[in-house]
């Protein structure tokens, strides 16, 4: 099998838009939570969110502050009609990741060998509700000719593969909160089986639309505790949880055959070593109460990588502020066992609030930039938790430690599982 | 210029974020202008909206220029 490495990366979060502004806000232990602004919350139990701070006001942005988000200087609002939020965001992610990995496929070959695999949790969940109203007053002769290529989750890989040439493989994954991993797992795999030799991965989300939280909140998923308190609304682990925080964004790598970017010079950040997928096959909405899907789905991960559970040095934690977080924990320590200790962990989504499908994308960036930088990133908001655990739970702010190896998990309703694992490259 | 041209040249300009000096009669959407086969649907539909009237799908699809447009429009809004 041939071996694949990270050589770019693109992030676009409720911490902004940008690589290092984000990094800086996760080691700072920032919050990216906020009120949302993008419609009216009269009505909803929850009135709170990760919005993108955009140079429209959105999620509290505005124009000329560090990392805010500018539609415009991704696409011309004639463009932008053809697109949900969503695509926009995985645009302007993987823009930055390929930037950031310095390719650009010139030749016919090389465009033949770079494919593109980003997914999304739900797609264009506004454009849907939107046009079923337009569809339901004014008729079907009134619904636009954008409508289902705005709404289509693989165009994400679609509008990707356009803008920038890339003709290799083009796919899209949708499995819920676990897509951005499952995107960059598969993905390896097409590279490690010489189906491309670069590959463009990730996740987008953007379900911060009425529909999608009046949706989750009858899963009786969403926090609705916090809503006067934000920043204090995702607090994994803590006692005084109260469900997750809808994030928005999304999150792009740019994977590469090992000696491709070699011979290239490029900048190798870490090895994708470990891919593990598995199903609980258990419920809908709930993970099974013995976490036995996500710890096999790490135990197929540490196998594949051909690595000992002791070198595992941070994992961040699916960990979205439910009850299912010490559900994880534990599936961790049962695979840690005496090596719990020494295993830093954390959630992201205590700062990021939860992508979805984005999710995994993000935090397997971040995981990258932990072994970079030798941070692990903190939880937040972790004032009480609910019980104790022999691992080493960061708090409040980055912990500087060795990491060589780090491992990202990612769960979606339907009972899917995933966990990838990065390691440094010596 | 025509009432109908002028309305026409301003969707066309705004659904298109066309170069107005491009937008003469004999500009066709698709090879002057820019347009794909989606645009000209949804610029069918604008012109529907602003005159208030039904251009069926068989006329839709000989309408490939501004001037297209404004015959179309005037001959169905003289009945």
């Amino acid at each position: 099998m041939r071996r694949v490495v990270v050589t770019g990366l693109g992030l676009l979060t409720p911490l902004g838009w940008g690589v290092e502004h984000n990094w800086k806000g996760i080691v700072e232990g920032r919050s990216g939570i906020g009120p949302i602004t993008c419609f009216d919350t009269e009505g909803y139990a929850c009135t709170i969110a990760g919005e993108i701070p955009s140079v429209d006001g959105r999620g509290g942005g505005a124009p000329g502050q560090h990392g805010v988000f500018d539609h415009e200087k991704v696409m011309s609002p004639k463009d932008r009609k053809r697109v949900d939020d969503f695509i926009v965001y995985a645009i302007a992610a993987a823009d930055e990741a390929l930037a950031d990995a310095g390719w650009k496929p010139e030749t016919e070959e090389q465009r033949e060998r770079t494919g593109v695999m980003v997914g999304s949790g739900i797609g264009g969940l506004g454009p849907i509700a939107d046009t079923a109203i337009i569809l339901k007053e004014q008729g079907p002769r009134r619904v636009s000719p954008f409508f289902i290529p705005s709404a289509l989750i693989n165009l994400t890989s679609g509008q990707i593969s356009i803008r920038h040439g890339l003709k290799g493989p083009n796919h899209s994954v949708v499995t819920a909160c676990a897509t951005g991993a499952h995107a960059i797992g598969d993905a390896a795999r097409m590279i490690a089986l010489d189906d491309a030799d670069v590959m463009v991965a990730g996740g987008a989300e953007s379900s911060i639309v009425p529909i999608g939280i009046a949706g989750f909140l009858a899963c009786k998923a969403l926090c609705t505790a916090y809503n006067d308190t934000p920043e204090k609304a995702s607090r994994p682990w803590d006692k005084d949880h109260s469900g997750f925080v809808m994030g928005e964004g999304a999150g792009i790598v740019v994977l590469e055959e090992y000696e491709h970017a070699r011979a290239r010079g490029a900048t190798i950040y870490a090895e994708v070593v470990g891919y593990g997928l598995s199903g609980d096959a258990y419920h809908i909405t709930a993970p099974a109460e013995d976490g036995d899907g996500g710890y096999r789905a790490m135990q197929m991960a540490v196998k594949r990588a051909g690595i000992e559970v002791s070198d595992i040095d941070y994992v961040n934690a699916h960990g979205t502020s439910t009850m299912a977080d010490w559900i994880e924990a534990g599936a961790i320590e049962r695979l840690m066992a005496d090596h719990a200790p020494n295993v830093a962990l954390s959630s992201t989504k205590s700062m990021t609030g939860h992508l979805l499908g984005a999710a995994g994308a993000i935090e397997a960036i971040y995981c990258i930039l932990a072994i970079r930088d030798q941070i692990a990133p903190p939880t937040i908001n972790l004032d009480d938790p609910e019980r104790e655990t022999a691992l080493n739970m960061v708090k409040d702010k980055g912990q500087p430690m060795k990491i060589d190896v780090a491992m990202s998990n990612s769960f979606g309703f339907g009972g899917t599982n995933a966990s990838v694992i990065f390691k440094k490259v010596g | 210029m025509s009432d109908t041209l002028e309305r026409v040249r301003k969707i066309v300009i705004d659904h298109l974020d066309a170069d107005p000096e491009k937008v003469v009669e004999k500009a066709s959407f698709i090879d002057d202008l820019g347009a794909d086969s989606l645009d000209n649907v949804e610029l069918v539909m604008a012109f529907e909206e602003e005159f208030d009237i039904e251009i069926p799908d068989d006329a839709a699809e000989h309408i490939q220029t501004v001037g297209d447009a404004v015959k179309f429009i005037d001959e169905k809004l003289a009945g």
